[in-house]
């Protein structure tokens, strides 16, 4: 009778950590493959044409510069607007803020910033930006309605690198006669900086690859030119890859897995920098 | 001299301040021009005509249970699957694997959260959906099913991360206290580990579902965008159309100031109050699981 009970008990065991790893063998092959697949695809397409040449023939022939620079632009315009209110946010946060309703509020609201659908960030910035503000479908309202998306993410991390820095650094600065804002530029901001760097590549990273939220805020279909001003709407490589894959009939499958290979190298390039970053960081770090 | 700093201290403290601030401001000011573009049309289409099924805005039928129902169907399924494949795969690397395992496998699944929602959508149409009209003998593989699975795969690299996350901070004296009275491995897993991680497991699970529900582009590549009732079981195999892509698909369309713009903004507030509902009930967990976790230690 015990011996029964034990067989089985180790019976459970088996098939319940066979089936686990069936769980994650089948989360984690289809990823690699995806990659592979991607990769494999999309590097014959790829050549110093296709990433230096103006579309032609409808999207059907030539290259893609315009989405990419278009894509270049956007991070670059989300992070002008959106790196140096988040540090200042998280400094508040984490330096200057007590724990009352007023800071619980603000937590509250930067949580729901992460949660809300990227497509209502869109409706947004239509409302606000382009018609409200009068800035048109361009760079500019499509950057700022990305920053607002990013905010959260920066805030979040920055924060988190802020808090990790010692408290007796901040003891040893202030006891030396350095004021508050001192200490933060001096002593906190330089030990927190990988941290910082970490979260803003990784919020500068979904920004570049959205798509919703500049559908009606600065996409445009087709350029033939690059963007001359902020003003302008741009091309950009989400998008693009939205377009040849469902709206241009008779699309070269080549360029369609070209495309979604440079935006993912673009994408990943960044997480992989951020990667960098903050192992090198750990490694340096004295405390 | 003496006053310069000072002066200082108070215009920096004032900047930061209203920085900190501007998060909150951003929440009202989305909210605020969401009711503003959004509740015209509760005055141009009447209640009832909104709660019908039948979406056809040419001829002005904006019924949205269509729309409710398609998002609905599509993020159920999308759970039914983060739920064994997400938490399996975040119980797997926790306590199963070995640590260089979990070292190699837990960045590759974030990776997976990194890519853009348009790619997989745009391998959703290239590989999943004929894959799926080929396999199950559709007639198109452009269904809410196709829309389930690539919303998983969105679902699972948050729910596999922080659940990971939850499980390892689990001290390690409870399993070895587990396993000290005879129990299994399997048993410390199942009776022990998980329960005492289930606040962080569950918290996983709403934020990675959370995500879903928002989800566009690869939901609007692959669905198939029928709007049509999706009540019954053999719903999952036909198209059907979410709120988030009928706002995508057709904003760029229609006049600014038309009943259909009004419209198309009110779904746009019903997703923001649904994210709202997610994310305020995801932070009290985390409240009360951190709070709880006090008392014990105390």
């Amino acid at each position: 009778m015990k011996r029964r009970f034990k067989a089985d008990r180790f019976l459970v065991q088996r098939m319940g950590i066979s089936l686990i790893a069936l769980a994650a063998i089948l989360t984690v092959v289809p990823i690699i493959g995806l990659f592979g697949y991607i990769i494999a695809k999309g590097a014959p397409a790829i050549s110093w044409e296709f990433l230096t040449t103006m579309p032609s023939n409808g999207m059907r022939a030539g290259g893609i510069l315009p989405a990419i620079v278009g894509t270049f632009y956007l991070t670059l315009g989300t992070a002008v607007l959106s790196v140096p209110l988040g540090i200042a946010a998280a400094i508040y946060l984490a330096e200057y803020a007590k724990e009352n309703w007023v800071t619980r509020l603000i937590r509250i609201a930067i949580i729901n910033l992460a949660g809300i659908p990227s497509v209502v960030y869109g409706l947004f910035g239509l409302g606000l930006f382009v018609l409200f503000l009068k800035f048109g479908t361009s760079i500019l309202s499509a950057s700022l309605t990305l920053s607002i998306m990013t905010l959260p993410v920066i805030i979040s991390a920055a924060e988190e690198a802020l808090r990790a820095v010692p408290q007796s650094f901040r003891t040893v600065s202030i006891s030396l006669g350095g004021t508050r804002w001192q200490t933060i530029r001096k002593i906190i901001l330089p030990q927190a900086l990988p941290g910082i760097m970490t979260g803003v590549i990784l919020g500068l990273e979904r920004a570049a690859g959205e798509t919703a939220p500049i559908l009606f805020t600065g996409a445009a279909f087709f350029l033939p030119r690059l963007p001359g001003s902020p003003l302008d709407a741009t091309m950009a490589l989400p998008y693009h890859l939205f377009v040849i894959s469902t709206q241009v009939p008779e699309m070269p499958i080549q360029i369609q897995y070209g495309t979604a290979l440079v935006l993912i190298v673009f994408v990943l390039g960044m997480n992989l920098i951020a990667t960098f970053i903050r192992s090198r960081a750990r490694a340096k770090r004295q405390w | 001299m003496d006053k310069s700093p000072n002066w200082r201290e108070t215009f920096v403290t004032a900047i930061v301040k209203t920085c900190g601030y501007s998060a909150v401001v951003f929440v009202i000011l989305i909210f605020f021009f969401l009711l503003r573009q959004g509740l015209p049309a509760l005055l141009e289409v009447k209640l009832g005509d909104l709660f019908t099924t039948r979406w056809y805005p040419i001829e002005n039928h904006f019924g949205i249970l269509p729309l409710l129902t398609g998002s609905l169907v599509v993020t159920v399924g999308a759970m039914l699957i983060a739920i064994p494949f997400g938490i399996g795969t975040a119980v797997f690397l926790a306590e199963i694997a070995p640590r260089w395992m979990r070292e190699i496998l837990k960045p590759l699944v974030e990776l997976l959260g990194g890519i853009p929602s348009v790619v997989l959508g745009f391998l959703g149409i290239l590989l999943l959906s004929p894959f799926l009209r080929v396999f199950l003998n559709l007639p198109t593989g452009l269904t809410a099913l196709a829309g389930a699975l690539l919303l998983g795969a969105i679902a699972i690299p948050t729910t596999v991360s922080i659940a990971e996350d939850a499980l390892d901070s689990v001290p390690q004296g409870y399993r070895e206290g587990a396993l000290a009275l005879g129990a299994t491995k399997w048993q410390t897993i199942w009776r022990v580990t998980l329960p005492a991680a289930r606040s962080g497991v569950l918290t996983a699970l709403m934020l990675g579902v959370g995500r879903t529900i928002g989800e566009t582009m690869a939901v609007m590549m692959v669905t198939g965008n029928a709007p049509v009732m999706a009540i019954k079981l053999t719903s999952i195999l036909s198209p059907v159309r979410t709120m988030t892509a009928t706002i995508a698909a057709e904003m760029g369309e229609v006049a600014n100031g038309s009943s259909h713009y009004h419209v198309l903004f009110l779904i746009g507030l019903i997703l923001f109050l649904i994210s709202l509902a997610v994310n305020i009930t995801a932070s009290s967990v985390i409240f009360k699981s951190r709070k709880r976790a006090e008392r014990v230690l105390s």
